[in-house]
């Protein structure tokens, strides 16, 4: 099955580089290529200025040849219609893009050969030098089909490689192969000149080129490539050559299509053999009956996710507290070892906790990500967004925003990180705006707190334990803000491209622990480095809010606390709790807090909430932490003495409780649906790269909040 | 030749059914399916309808394709009728 390579070793005289990219049709197994050929020397980058994710890695092909690896985004066709696609399209169709390949290895499915092929003519007819390497041969083996290779490789014009991924086969082949001298295909897969050979010669006279099929393309898609975006001499002539021939594109397209695959069809007669005219995946084709059946189906689904939402929120609870109890080890040494001061405050109280509020949410992501990666890996994922296509799409959502909506529940950072699934750039947008309505993990601390001052522990009703009601209530009102949200959006939204939903449906497989690895590895890289700047950045901020006041007023607060009668009026304890409460009062935070509280008093917040609201933007579960303070109940991580220095409080005008039904319940309602966590904002950044977005986000949810806890709170009154 | 032609909408097949496509009625639609396999001529058959009544897969150029009602709409196929 091996071509017959001719063995002519170029002499390198020194250590050389090459670029070798990878494309290939998504369940082609390029990534499993990728990882066997990098092993764990890779990185994730971005391409420029675009969302999607660059993976490069690189290898040692010989003493003296390096190969720099690129992993370009799965695609199947050059056709620059979606982002993925339009950076293949550039990187490959413009020699001058800093990742131009010196070497091309298009990966194709053997199992799945003829829409693969597609693809890989296309590529050859851009004449660049290419290696096919021809994946899963193993599995055309198995069903007793052959295909020939030696035949494939003289009807292409190209070098092919039979390789199986996974089982690493052939992967020594194609690393020799990249070595030899490669030539450029030998021949036109197909004639483009056919269609447009005019227009084809006008635009080489204009632009330098390699081949015809460039040119074409450029006729094709010239509104969509980025690099002509830059007006030169050379554009203007290439518009005016196309205004005036007022070219069919989508004909064009449509003719090429049609003449590609008649050739593919031809070939493919040629070079597969097979055993039986029709060959069904019987393993798919029966768990398929099971998994999208229209009851067990729905059933199977919801047990899983039951099981990925279990585990999230509770496994990962354990190692987040270790990081916790470890940033709080590492504070304690800070402010031991080193002096006391301005330095170490801000080490401690802004980075270090800024550090720990990033860490924190490592173990979520990791297990989250291992899930997906298993549930894309295997091929389920592509039939729960079958399964669930029609309901989310009534919401302008997709099939696939079940997973990043409910992984919501636990965390939006990690289920935002997940919409990349989401091939409709207006769909994905819209799962990444609504998905923080969900109630998340770090509301619980604040709804179990507010929960608690409204409805006494004990109170039930047979089986109904009121305060579990209010809770299940408080998530339930979150999912369906989520999806009027979503419904608002589809409405409002201008789509850049139409979404379909024509989509493989991959036979099942095995995950492989390799690939899931890697993905928690990458998406842990990506939230740390990326998104962590930004939190970090705003913890700082916060901290300099809460511990910096105008003037000398912290100074004062210290002098008044320090007299011989106050130390002897309070303990050590009360002493501090009292010092701390007047200082965040005294702070920027609090002057701010006291600044918005006319504009919080309709929904029944008074100053000292307000900082609460000002704080808990680093997290919604500082507000605990922050009426701790407040209320110097001393002990921050003891909640019912928070419970009960909240509940005795009154308003020093009215002499009335300031916790009532009314005002404890719009809290919680403003808790459920205003955008108050950094790391969110700073993940929609990350994942939309325009600020615009985060600021709409936060925009919408606060007026929501304020709204609702407007007439909740005038309701209740 | 004594197979007769009738035309037929992809999406109104029913399960198990086959047909050829004949032709495309909505040209952005086509280009997208023409590279994804299905091309004039090619065979198709029905394999599953979602849950829902909505999406649909089908059996194209050895593997599964799913697609929604609304595309598959825009699909003729010709119909060889047996007997």
């Amino acid at each position: 099955m091996k071509v017959e390579a001719n063995h002519s070793f170029v002499n390198f005289s020194e250590t050389s580089s090459i670029k070798v990219a990878l494309v290939g049709n998504p369940n082609s197994g390029k990534s499993t290529l990728f990882n066997a050929l990098t092993g764990l020397h890779q990185k994730t980058g971005n391409f420029p200025g675009v969302t999607v994710d660059k993976k490069s890695g690189t290898a040692k092909l010989s003493s003296l040849v390096n190969a720099e690896f690129v992993d370009l985004p799965g695609t199947y066709s050059l056709y620059p219609k979606s982002l993925d696609e339009r950076v293949t399209f550039e990187v490959l169709c413009n020699p001058e893009n800093a990742d131009h390949p010196d070497i091309t290895i298009v990966v194709a499915d053997a199992s799945n050969l003829k829409r693969n092929l597609f693809l890989v003519s296309q590529i050859i007819d851009l004449k660049i030098p290419v290696i096919l390497a021809l994946n899963m041969i193993d599995l055309v083996e198995k069903v007793g089909d052959t295909i020939d290779a030696v035949r494939l490789s003289e009807k292409l014009g190209v070098k092919v490689v039979a390789i199986s991924a996974r089982k690493k086969e052939g992967i020594e082949e194609l690393r020799q192969a990249i070595l030899q001298p490669l030539p450029v295909p030998q021949y036109d897969f197909i004639d483009v000149k056919k269609f447009a050979g005019d227009l084809i010669d006008k635009i080489k006279s204009v632009i330098k080129v390699n081949s015809d099929f460039a040119a074409f393309q450029i006729i094709n898609n010239y509104s969509e490539i980025h690099y002509f975006e830059k007006k030169s001499d050379k554009t203007n002539k290439v518009e005016a050559i196309l205004k005036s021939a007022e070219v069919d594109r989508n004909k064009l397209q449509s003719q090429e299509s049609v003449e590609r695959y008649r050739i593919i069809n031809r070939i493919a007669s040629e070079c597969i053999t097979q055993k039986s005219a029709i060959k069904t995946e019987t393993f798919t084709h029966k768990l398929d009956n099971i998994l999208t059946h229209k009851i067990y189906g729905y059933a199977i689904f919801l047990l899983i996710l039951f099981f990925i939402f279990q585990t999230i929120f509770f496994l990962a609870k354990y190692p987040m507290e270790w990081i916790q109890d470890l940033f709080v080890m590492l504070s304690q040494w800070a402010e031991h070892t080193f002096p006391a001061g301005e330095l170490t405050n801000l080490f401690v109280n802004g980075i270090l906790a800024g550090l720990s509020g990033v860490v924190v949410f490592v173990p979520q992501i990791a297990l989250l990500f291992a899930f997906i990666a298993i549930l894309e890996d295997t091929g389920y994922m592509a039939r729960v967004s079958f399964i669930m296509d029609k309901l989310m799409r009534r919401f302008g959502l997709n099939g696939r925003s079940v997973i990043p909506l409910v992984s919501g529940v636990a965390c939006a950072v990690p289920a935002i990180m997940s919409t990349r699934t989401i091939s409709s750039w207006k769909e994905r947008i819209i799962t990444i705006m609504v998905t923080p309505l969900m109630s998340c993990s770090a509301r619980l601390p604040v709804y179990t707190l507010l929960i608690s001052l409204v409805v006494p522990q004990d109170k039930a009703t047979g089986f109904f334990n009121y305060q579990g009601v209010i809770l299940m209530c408080l998530y339930l009102i979150g999912f369906i803000a989520a999806m009027v949200a979503a419904w608002i959006f589809k409405i409002i939204l201008k789509a850049k491209e139409k979404s379909y939903f024509i989509m493989e449906l991959p036979v099942y497989r095995s995950p492989q622990w390799k690939t899931v690895g890697i993905t928690i590895v990458d998406k842990v890289k990506v939230f740390l480095f990326d998104a962590g700047k930004i939190i970090v950045a705003i913890s700082v901020i916060l901290w300099f809010l809460s511990s910096h006041a105008p003037g000398s007023k912290m100074e004062a607060i210290e002098k008044k606390y320090a007299t011989a009668e106050m130390i002897q009026k309070y303990d050590a304890k009360e002493l501090d709790a009292r010092i701390s409460s007047e200082k965040l009062e005294a702070s920027y935070a609090g002057v701010l807090g006291k600044t918005i509280e006319p504009a919080i008093a309709p929904l029944g917040f008074d100053w000292k909430i307000g900082i609460a609201l000002v704080t808990s933007f680093a997290a919604r579960e500082v507000f605990v932490g922050t009426m701790a303070t407040i209320y110097s109940a001393g002990n921050k991580d003891n909640s019912q003495t928070v419970r009960d220095k909240m509940q005795n409080e009154t308003n020093p005008t009215t002499g009335l409780p300031v916790f009532t039904l009314a005002v404890s319940f719009s809290l919680l309602i403003f808790y459920a649906f205003a955008m108050q966590c950094m790391s969110t904002l700073a993940v929609v950044y990350r994942e939309t790269k325009n600020w615009k977005w985060p600021a709409l986000q936060f925009l919408f949810m606060s007026a929501l909040a304020y709204i609702s806890s407007f007439i909740v709170y005038h309701i209740l009154k | 030749m004594k197979n007769q032609k009738t035309l037929k909408k992809l999406s109104q097949l029913k399960i198990g059914e086959s047909g050829v496509i004949d032709s495309f009625t909505d040209k952005e639609m086509s280009l997208k399916l023409l590279e994804m396999g299905c091309t004039p001529g090619e065979l198709v058959t029905l394999d599953k309808i979602a849950p829902m009544g909505d999406p649909i897969a089908i059996k194209v150029s050895g593997y599964l394709l799913s697609l929604r009602k609304e595309e598959a709409s825009t699909v003729l196929v010709s119909m060889m009728n047996k007997n």
